[in-house]
């Protein structure tokens, strides 16, 4: 793959195609999947398909400050995973299920 | 091709395949142990990178701390292949359409997306040292404030947990 070589000798445009392919396989599984805990665990793949290409600029630029942002996405990160578990055992203490085809109590 | 050129291949094909086994893995806790598994060689990419010490904290956080959280809760509601929830054939195409319809526009915009040459500076960015100066000086506004937002996320999720006789009707 052609494009600017970063320091290690690999191109930069070959981390964005990573990237991308790793974010499209969290979007697929957050439209596949219908359980509410796997599609939380594929944002959280989204989440790491950012923190790739933000490295990968990183190094472009040879600028530490993209690798900040990753440990703040990483504390969003935990954040969400904690408070997003907690709803879903409370949910899952009402209801007896995970799906999310079977959460529509708002619905009418 | 290059030897490093060969490794970063091997690896990204291995992410990209271990992460295509979390979304089709039928069996939850299956599909939580191959997300350790991705987020381990995403760890290995960032040490290709020249981020180090990112590559330890991913570890020790993801692989270390959520995702023990992720297994914990799982196990926790007994979760097994039986009760797992299954898509229709149709939605699975429908998905499998959707994704790669985005994967296909999000790299017909890239592709021909063209980076000036920047001239390579140390590889020392990614060690402790320079990244602990950049977060204490430039950045530690932001840092003081993601402390907050953890106290508020551990309040949230011990009152969220706490009383027994919720009911959702």
């Amino acid at each position: 793959m052609e494009g600017v070589i970063l320091n290690n000798g690999v191109s930069l445009q070959f981390y964005i195609v990573l990237a991308t392919i790793i974010f499209c396989i969290g979007v697929l599984g957050v439209i596949i999947r219908r359980n509410a805990i796997i599609i939380l665990m594929c944002v959280e793949l989204m989440l790491n398909a950012v923190n790739i290409l933000m490295v990968a600029f990183s190094n472009y630029h040879g600028k530490g400050d993209a690798q900040i942002f990753v440990f703040f996405i990483m504390v969003v990160a935990a954040a969400e995973a904690a408070v997003g578990l907690s709803i879903l055992v409370l949910l899952y203490r009402n209801s007896k299920t995970v799906d999310v085809g079977l959460f529509n109590k708002l619905k009418n | 091709m290059s030897t490093v050129e060969i490794m970063a291949i091997i690896l990204g094909g291995l992410t990209i395949g271990s992460a295509l086994m979390v979304v089709v893995s039928p069996h939850p806790i299956r599909s939580v142990l191959f997300l350790v598994v991705t987020f381990f060689l995403i760890s290995a990419n960032y040490v290709m990178l020249n981020a180090q010490f990112l590559a330890i904290v991913n570890v020790i956080v993801y692989t270390g701390a959520i995702m023990v959280l992720f297994l914990f809760v799982l196990m926790l509601l007994n979760l097994s292949k039986d009760n797992e929830p299954k898509t229709s054939g149709l939605m699975k195409i429908g998905a499998a359409v959707a994704g790669g319809s985005l994967f296909v526009v999000l790299f017909a915009a890239l592709k021909d997306a063209t980076f000036g040459a920047i001239e390579h500076s140390d590889n020392s960015i990614g060690l402790v040292e320079q990244l602990g100066l950049l977060l204490f000086n430039k950045y530690v506004l932001p840092f003081e404030i993601s402390s907050i937002l953890f106290i508020s996320a551990m309040v949230g999720a011990v009152l969220l947990s706490k009383k027994e006789n919720q009911v959702i009707d």
